[in-house]
């Protein structure tokens, strides 16, 4: 009898065993890039972009990289969404038949399960044909195409969530499909959208290897479409790896920023998600 | 009353063309990419391309050997890592924590799952990499730090919330009155997880865990920082690795310079693309036919 | 002296009160029914008595429950003992997911229960059989037989006393899964009995079932009341009156009159139990 409590009592220690260890990598990252982060941020780093040559200019900040980081994020999730929400009401049952629904969300897991690097090559391959060079415009289709399973899917489950009683009831009364879409639909899930919508925007920006050949890099801020663009992580990745000390701060404050837009992401979509879950009827 | 019907019309004609467009581009890729590795295929034959352990661009060779090698070891370095500790916590979270406790969990689980990979990449290097470097050289080897052992321990924290997450909630779906008759009968909690609920929800747990499989095998940033970038096949877990997504990262700047460069890498994206989507694939169908939507 | 003794059991789960104050012994070797509306506390009164209670989030529990003068309650008492003399059948059924015969066979295994166990587990059953005839046929080598055997002479024996051996002796190794519901009820009612439990907790075992499947249990627990002590909650009243002997009455989860079948129906004391037994509120 005494091996069996030996046997439980022995097994939670591993299971505290595993969790502290996670609990303690997620603290070191944490600790790790805001001490390293907080030592290099300040407000010149924020605002000034790099001068003076690529890698081995000494001076400036990122603000080439937090620019143009909200640039592609906010033009990619713009597209996306623009996608994504027809997407995930057309396989819903009133518009799809059940085979071309299935098929459908295949198809998003498939483009869901695409690792990042291979929607780069992908966006690479267009963009040569097109005869477009890596710039912000790239950067924003990539980005698009990358975000929109995460955001087709999340709003698809909030969708399918609503109550078929309250479409019934909309039904009823003698409304269309598409006006019932609107009123009831759209209304019951806009807390879900709202979460699908930050959560893909923290994946966009936090997305390096589709960027790689398709944004470029610079070290200005971009005032075209057609210009190359900085990225946060890229400008984390490429100037890591530099041994000039003032480039690798620059590194350390683009990790800081990033990831503290990642946090705040969290935090606010599920805040804003529950403000505006008011509306919604259980 | 016809302004409405049109209005209907008009709208679900371009929900049709939003679902053609989904479908489409999901094919679109595929075939883009099979299009652009052609030219390699017709000119070399794939167990030489698969096989070959020379990567020497110059000389037209192609082996991709070293790179397939490198993406499994490090692969499954990571699950090997991931995989027990993801159980356990997940069968913490589901078994004995209250639900305040799980409630307060999950949250912080997902926000390990948001941090972007190239701040995992920056951690891999700053703190891991030190640390396999003094590991190594204790035990012998003349590591640098850059190395298998490096990439797959970053990898292994990386794909924690995917299991730990999908693994919690399968099990979370197994009914109480299942652990209450297990208990009933004089089971330790120990006892109802081992022998009954994770029984129940096993086929759940192995799609998680090839989920995080397939999020491991396509990282790019995070493994290609730490991981040393070298094209051999690893004999030791603290030898330098290349893994596939790395290659193509690396050289893309190059790929126009060689004939058949760009090809080459074209079909590693499509390799890439192919075992992801199916493992992908198989996981969520396998999801779905046990009635979640994970 | 009764086996089981409540004395001023009160349950809240969270701020809800469920049971308040609720004192009554449970007679030994008889069958005690638990009656009254739904939500009076019928079942927390019922699964207080093996602490199966404790598996709820927010629950708080006041009071003693003696089983053989011991308070379950104690802090140092031995839950895997207790519930192994405390067996219980839920509602529905709820098979484990492993074959029928490993169903019967997980208790006697996780309990760790020895061959020698066994054997002398089976002979007192023979010897103080329910009902004759219904346990296989007495063999000479019994002693000599190795461990396996004796499971499957266990298992054997305990189907036959839950009325399900005819019917799946052929297919033992199939899925639970696979039975009827009341094929599955009996299979719990089979594998709780395998752990040798001194008392049966019935939570409404036959509301899930069919007219057939319903007759059969109560048909059992009429015969094996005179091995266990049964405590049945059941919200039928013809089913109290078919099989109790003793009756527990609960409103609102306090205790409101409590007494022996007989005199409990013919000459109720309280205005309440007068009400509910002649049908006034169910």
């Amino acid at each position: 009898m005494k091996w069996r409590r030996i046997e439980e009592a022995f097994v939670k220690a591993l299971m505290f065993a595993s969790m502290g260890l996670v609990a303690i990598c997620l603290t070191s990252i944490l600790l790790v890039i805001v001490i390293r982060g907080a030592g290099a941020l300040s407000f010149s780093m924020l605002v000034e972009t790099p001068k003076g040559g690529y890698y081995l200019g000494k001076s400036g900040g990122i603000a080439n990289a937090i620019v143009g980081s909200a640039y592609l994020a906010l033009g990619g999730t713009v597209l996306a969404f623009a996608l994504s929400l027809p997407i995930a009401f057309a396989v819903q049952q009133e518009y799809a038949g059940r085979r071309v629904a299935s098929f459908t969300r295949l198809a998003l897991d498939v483009l869901w399960g695409t690792p990042s690097i291979v929607y780069g090559a992908f966006g690479f391959v267009i963009m040569v044909w097109m005869g477009i060079r890596a710039c912000l415009l790239g950067g924003i289709l990539v980005l698009a195409l990358l975000m929109m399973p995460i955001m087709a899917r999340t709003f698809e489950e909030v969708i399918r969530m609503v109550p078929r009683e309250l479409k019934e009831a909309s039904y009823a009364m003698g409304a269309t499909r598409w006006e019932t879409t609107w009123a009831i639909v759209a209304r019951q899930a806009v807390p879900g959208i709202v979460t699908g919508v930050m959560l893909a925007f923290g994946r966009g920006i936090g997305d390096a290897a589709s960027l790689l050949f398709t944004a470029g890099y610079s070290d200005r801020i971009p005032h075209s479409l057609f210009d190359p663009v900085a990225s946060l992580p890229l400008a984390v990745f490429f100037q890591i790896g530099t041994p000039i000390p003032e480039v690798q701060q620059r590194a350390y404050a683009s990790a800081l920023v990033l990831l503290i837009i990642v946090l705040l992401i969290s935090l606010g979509s599920r805040f804003i998600g529950k403000r505006f879950a008011r509306f919604a009827i259980r | 009353m016809i302004r409405r019907r049109t209005v209907d019309s008009i709208s679900a004609a371009l929900m049709r063309f939003a679902v053609i467009f989904a479908n489409a581009l999901a094919f679109l890729i595929g075939i883009v990419l099979v299009v652009k590795a052609c030219p390699i295929l017709a000119q070399k034959s794939p167990l030489q391309l698969l096989f070959g352990s020379t990567w020497y661009p110059l000389r037209g060779q192609f082996g991709l050997l070293p790179f397939l090698v490198g993406t499994v070891a490090v692969t499954l370095v990571a699950m090997v890592l991931s995989i027990p500790v993801c159980l356990l916590s997940a069968i913490y979270l589901s078994e004995y924590a209250r639900q305040r406790v799980r409630s307060l969990v999950m949250p912080i689980v997902d926000v390990l799952a948001g941090i972007p990979s190239v701040v995992y990449g920056l951690w891999g290097v700053i703190v891991i990499v030190p640390l396999v470097r003094s590991v190594g050289q204790s035990l012998g080897s003349d590591t640098t730090g850059y190395s298998l052992l490096a990439g797959g321990l970053v990898l292994s924290v990386m794909v924690v919330p995917v299991i730990v997450s999908v693994s919690t909630e399968v099990m979370r779906a197994v009914p109480v009155e299942l652990r209450e008759s297990t208990i009933a009968l004089g089971a330790t909690r120990w006892e109802t997880a081992r022998y009954v609920v994770l029984r129940a929800a096993h086929r759940g747990i192995f799609a998680a865990i090839i989920l995080g499989f397939a999020r491991a095998f396509g990282e790019t940033l995070a493994v290609l920082m730490v991981v040393g970038n070298v094209a051999r096949i690893p004999v030791s877990v603290f030898d330098p690795v290349y893994p596939l997504p790395a290659l193509i990262a690396n050289k893309y700047g190059e790929m126009m310079s060689l004939p058949l460069y760009d090809s080459a890498l074209m079909l590693v994206a499509l390799i890439l693309l192919v075992v992801a989507a199916c493992f992908i694939v198989g996981a969520r169908l396998t999801l779905r036919r046990l009635g979640r939507t994970a | 002296m009764p086996h089981i003794s409540v004395r001023n059991m009160s349950v809240a789960y969270g701020d809800r009160e469920a049971l308040r104050n609720v004192t009554v012994d449970i007679p030994d070797g008889q069958i005690t029914a638990i009656i009254g509306p739904s939500g009076c506390g019928k079942t927390t009164l019922l699964k207080s008595l093996n602490r199966l209670i404790d598996l709820y989030d927010i629950v708080t529990v006041e009071g003693q429950v003696l089983i053989d003068g011991v308070n379950i309650y104690d802090p140092h008492v031995d839950m895997l003992a207790l519930r192994k003399k405390v067996g219980f059948l839920s509602q529905r059924p709820y098979p484990l997911p492993m074959s029928i015969f490993d169903n019967i066979a997980f208790g006697p295994r996780i309990h760790r229960m020895e061959p020698e166990q066994i054997a002398r587990q089976i002979s007192e059953l023979e010897a103080h059989a329910p009902v004759d005839g219904l346990l296989p046929p007495q063999e000479s080598q019994r002693e000599e037989q190795g461990e396996e055997d004796q499971m499957a002479r266990l298992v054997e024996c305990y189907l036959r006393l839950a009325v399900l051996w005819d019917e799946v002796r052929d297919r033992l190794r199939a899925p639970a899964s696979s039975l009827s519901i009341g094929q599955q009820q009996r299979l719990a009612l089979a594998r709780a009995l395998a752990v040798e439990p001194e008392v049966i907790l019935a939570d409404e075992p036959t509301s899930a079932l069919d007219p057939i499947s319903s007759r059969l249990i109560e048909k059992q627990f009429k015969l094996l009341k005179r091995k266990y002590t049964i405590v049945l909650v059941t919200h039928i009243l013809r089913q109290a009156r078919r099989l109790a002997d003793y009756v527990v009455f609960l409103y609102l989860g306090e205790l409101v009159e409590h007494g022996p079948a007989e005199r409990f129906f013919s000459a109720p004391q309280d205005d309440r139990t007068r009400a509910y037994i002649s049908g006034e509120f169910s």
